[in-house]
């Protein structure tokens, strides 16, 4: 007994010894938290950066060319030794084209195989799916704009004629393809957070998983399912690669989808590899264009937010 | 064995109680097993269920109660590792035979749950869904289901004004009838009842205690519950379950009065569960 | 009782419900494997138009005028380069980031401001990003195209995933194994360093191999900052110019003579390896992990 006790109240000195000792103990309980708020201030300003420099370029654009013409105007012309012309409106129609498209092939898609997952598969098949479904969300888009280029479109001119080589059929089916993922693992766990017990009830009544699925499932998961639509739709409309390499380099305001096109994204990229010099009225169009297109963005993201808190529903 | 038991005490109550008896039977189960991946969870069960009564499924938590009622609509396969063996005969057609759509059952044998579990609708459509998925097409036919059910689930005056708010707005004894009544708007012809007032305050407990009074004169009513004295005060005809087999199956008054087996005396006077 | 409902009719429509349901089950099957089919067709396509090119000379050659030389001997080394400096730029901003986040942040304004702005971040595409790198790194910083102006923009674009990872991954953490530490005496710092993240490691280290095979497939910001798509030496410092795989491929791809599509398709199906061998240590990291507590 003697001895234990004895021991106890060494342990006990030396932790207190060790303490006194590691005094400096204190300063690090009161630097790191200090330290961890700047990393995590670091995200905060990269929003500020990207929003001031996309302002502070922009500017810089409008002292060049009115605003009015950039909203306006219906021509895009920059490269235009004599007379230039900087309307946006042909890179927006061209961004929702693509959009447009990507939505008719993902939105389907992509819910079938949410309410697919969540409704009907084995638990042994989502746990094979899934993964799988990461992948193609994973795969680069410069490689789908490869395979946008290389084999969708060879694929779309057999079958359409009259299609150009770069056109915004093929790249918006591409995009759609890429946000399929998206869309289906959103909703997913959209219709997922319905209990269970709703679904029991349905059932109960004699009402097939159908039934179930789009009468009482989707109508509840509604706001999660539209907010995930809208957060796809914005990758669409951001999305660069694919566009790049299969859409084109043709500002256009008509409404066709065979011939070549230009987006937002494919703009800066055809400005960015070309050789426009560092403080031409080009060098700075790309921002007011960076700008536009982040602003579409951003107003898209919120919207998501806005709706899947303010429709939510409590089960 | 269990049969045999029942089947005397039957004969028994012959004399003393002649309506109880010649009623229809709706539900014959006859050796039921079943089983959750390795696990058996229904051993052996002999019960018959009769037309206009109130049978209740008492037993301690984990005996198969809850288990042997969704055998009975078949919501127990949506478990995905269930084994079942053995025959339920709902009006003389085996539901276990896979030639019997669960769908078609569940439009005869509705379903009231533990928690109240309404849909995220309004009230009105929470009661007019079953109706409409079974193709009822017609409005004016739609709105005198709806009045009829809530009707009969004793909850009309409460929400005949606010029909198109959201259902998540009632208490929860209101849900639970309105629950009810979705499952009165399908018209079945058994009600399963899975502790239907577990989750409920006891003056909603009693008002669903009174409702299902009520419903027994034109519905079958199986209804399990954890809570001896409401199985003594609604139902005619009682089981008690332990550890997945039927102990013993008789008409409430015998098991409350005289018991046969040990294990339902020391259940009932609360010795365990 | 009277009934409202004819239970005939009602039985009449079940098979037609029943098939409907059948019909359906089938076609939300099928769009599921659509995409997963698409995924086959890609891969097997990539494939075979690449696998011809793909030899030793492939992986030491620098990019050539013909098509029979080119290799990607800058472009590979360039993307280790890359995540030399991705990799630590991330892991430490974006892990401290979630720590201050889940441990230390007060619930106040200031905390739902940050955890909002990381949200928006993550939506913002990819090519605004490259702007920023362009605008800050690249010309205000000075540090022209170079593989830190590259590494940080990028570490920029991928941070919003890893902090999200690491929040998740820290929050999965009991409150239990915390209150055991404090019990003991030890300091909050003590508790993290030795307890908390101890136990998150695994879905940080998740979440980072995600983020980080992002940031190797990714070409529009690096566009934007101008780096260069054809070079033929080696970066050997950090503020050399280099070239990566993706932007490699992108200058095969845009090439109009069909040989240089062949090259591409080799290029990807290194980038491809690269990939999905990143995503199966990740996947497989989580299965092993999942259910601990």
């Amino acid at each position: 007994m003697a001895v234990n006790h004895g021991s106890e109240q060494s342990i006990q000195k030396m932790i207190f010894e060790k303490k006194q000792q590691k005094n400096k103990r204190w300063n690090v309980e009161k630097i790191i938290p200090f330290l961890l708020l700047i990393t995590a201030a670091i995200s905060v300003l990269t929003t500020v950066g990207i929003v001031l420099t996309l302002v502070f370029e922009t500017f810089t654009f409008f002292e060049r060319v009115s605003i009015i013409e950039f909203f306006t105007a219906d021509k895009w012309y920059p490269f235009s030794a004599t007379a230039a012309s900087y309307g946006i409106m042909p890179l927006i129609v061209g961004t929702l084209k693509i959009a447009f498209i990507a939505a008719l092939v993902a939105v389907p898609i992509g819910l079938a195989s949410a309410i697919y997952l969540s409704e009907y598969a084995s638990e042994k098949a989502r746990r094979i799916i899934k993964p799988l479904l990461e992948i193609l969300a994973g795969v680069p888009t410069i490689v789908y704009g490869f395979f946008a280029l290389t084999f969708v479109t060879p694929l779309l001119r057999d079958l359409f004629p009259g299609l150009e080589i770069f056109n915004a059929l093929s790249p918006g089916i591409v995009v759609g393809i890429m946000i399929i993922p998206m869309i289906a693992s959103l909703s997913e766990d959209a219709m997922s957070s319905v209990p269970r017990s709703i679904r029991e009830g349905a059932y109960a009544m004699g009402a097939t998983k159908f039934e179930t699925a789009i009468k009482v499932i989707l109508p509840a998961a509604l706001s999660g399912i539209i907010a995930s639509v809208v957060l796809a739709l914005s990758r669409a409309i951001g999305e660069t690669m694919i566009v790049s390499v299969a859409g084109g380099s043709t500002p256009s305001m008509n409404m066709d989808v065979t011939s070549s096109i230009q987006t937002m994204t494919s703009y800066i990229v055809q400005v960015s590899t070309g050789d426009a010099g560092f403080g031409t009225t080009i060098y700075y169009s790309i921002y007011a264009v960076g700008m536009t297109l982040f602003v579409f963005t951003l107003l898209m993201n919120i919207l998501a937010q806005f709706i899947s808190r303010k429709f939510r529903e409590e089960y | 064995m269990n049969a045999v038991l029942t089947k005397e005490k039957q004969q028994d109550s012959h004399g003393r109680n002649e309506s109880l008896t010649q009623k229809e039977k709706v539900y014959e189960t006859k050796g039921l097993n079943l089983w959750y991946g390795e696990t058996q969870a229904l051993k052996n069960i002999n019960l018959d269920i009769y037309q206009n009564e109130v049978t209740a499924i008492i037993g301690p938590s984990g005996c198969g109660k809850s288990t042997y009622i969704k055998t009975l609509n078949r919501m127990s396969e949506l478990v995905p590792s269930v084994r079942t063996s053995g025959t339920i005969a709902y009006r003389g057609r085996n539901i276990l035979d896979k030639s019997y759509k669960a769908e078609d059952l569940r439009t005869q044998v509705g379903m009231v749950f533990q928690k109240p579990n309404p849909f995220p609708k309004s009230i009105y459509e929470n009661v007019a869904y079953g109706p409409k998925i079974h193709g009822i097409k017609n409005k004016k036919l739609l709105n005198e289901i709806v009045e009829k059910s809530l009707r009969g689930a004793a909850i009309w005056d409460e929400v005949k004004d606010r029909l198109h708010e959201n259902a998540y707005g009632l208490s929860g004894g209101q849900q639970q009838r309105l629950c009810i009544a979705r499952c009165l708007a399908i018209e079945p012809d058994v009600i399963l009842m899975d502790e239907p007032t577990s989750a409920l305050d006891p003056i909603s407990t009693l008002k669903v205690e009174e409702l299902v009074q009520e419903l027994k004169k034109d519905f079958s009513i199986i209804i399990v519950t954890h809570n001896m004295q409401q199985a003594a005060r609604i139902s005619d005809r009682t089981a008690f379950f332990l550890n997945g087999e039927v102990i013993e199956f008789d008409e409430t008054n015998t098991i409350f009065s005289k018991p046969n087996d040990q294990r339902t005396e020391d259940y009932i006077t609360g010795r365990f569960g | 009782m009277d009934r409202l409902i004819n239970k005939e009719n009602v039985s009449r429509r079940m098979t037609g419900r029943i098939l409907l349901n059948l019909i359906f089950k089938v076609l939300f099957l099928l769009a599921t494997m659509f995409g997963l089919f698409v995924l086959g067709v890609l891969l097997y396509r990539i494939f075979t138009q690449g696998i011809g090119s793909l030899s030793m000379d492939f992986f030491t050659n620098f990019a050539s005028r013909k098509p029979e030389e080119a290799g990607i001997k800058a472009a590979l080394t360039g993307t280790i380069w890359l995540m030399g400096v991705v990799t630590p730029v991330t892991l430490i901003l974006g892990v401290g980031t979630s720590l201050y986040l889940e441990e230390y942040a007060p619930k106040n304004k200031m905390t739902t401001f940050i955890q909002i702005n990381i949200s928006n971040l993550a939506g913002v595409p990819s090519i605004v990003f490259g702007l920023l790198g362009l605008t800050i790194f690249v010309r205000a910083f000075a540090m022209g195209q170079s593989v830190l102006a590259a590494g940080l923009t990028m570490s920029l674009l991928i941070l919003p995933v890893i902090i999200v990872a690491g929040q998740e991954a820290i929050r999965g953490v009991p409150k239990d194994l915390r209150a055991a530490s404090y019990a003991m005496g030890a300091t909050k710092w003590q508790t993290i360093v030795r307890v908390v993240l101890p136990a998150a490691i695994p879905g940080i280290i998740t979440g980072a191999i995600l983020a980080l095979s992002r940031a190797i497939g990714e070409t529009a910001p690096l566009v934007v900052v101008g780096i260069p798509m054809f070079i033929a030496f080696l970066p050997k410092t950090i503020f050399d110019t280099f070239t990566v795989l993706p932007m490699q491929i992108y200058n095969w791809t845009s090439r109009p003579q069909e040989e240089f599509q062949a090259v591409a398709a080799a290029g990807i199906i290194v980038l491809m390896v690269l990939l999905i061998s990143m995503n199966s240590v990740a996947v497989l990291i989580r299965n092993k992990f999942q259910k601990r507590y």
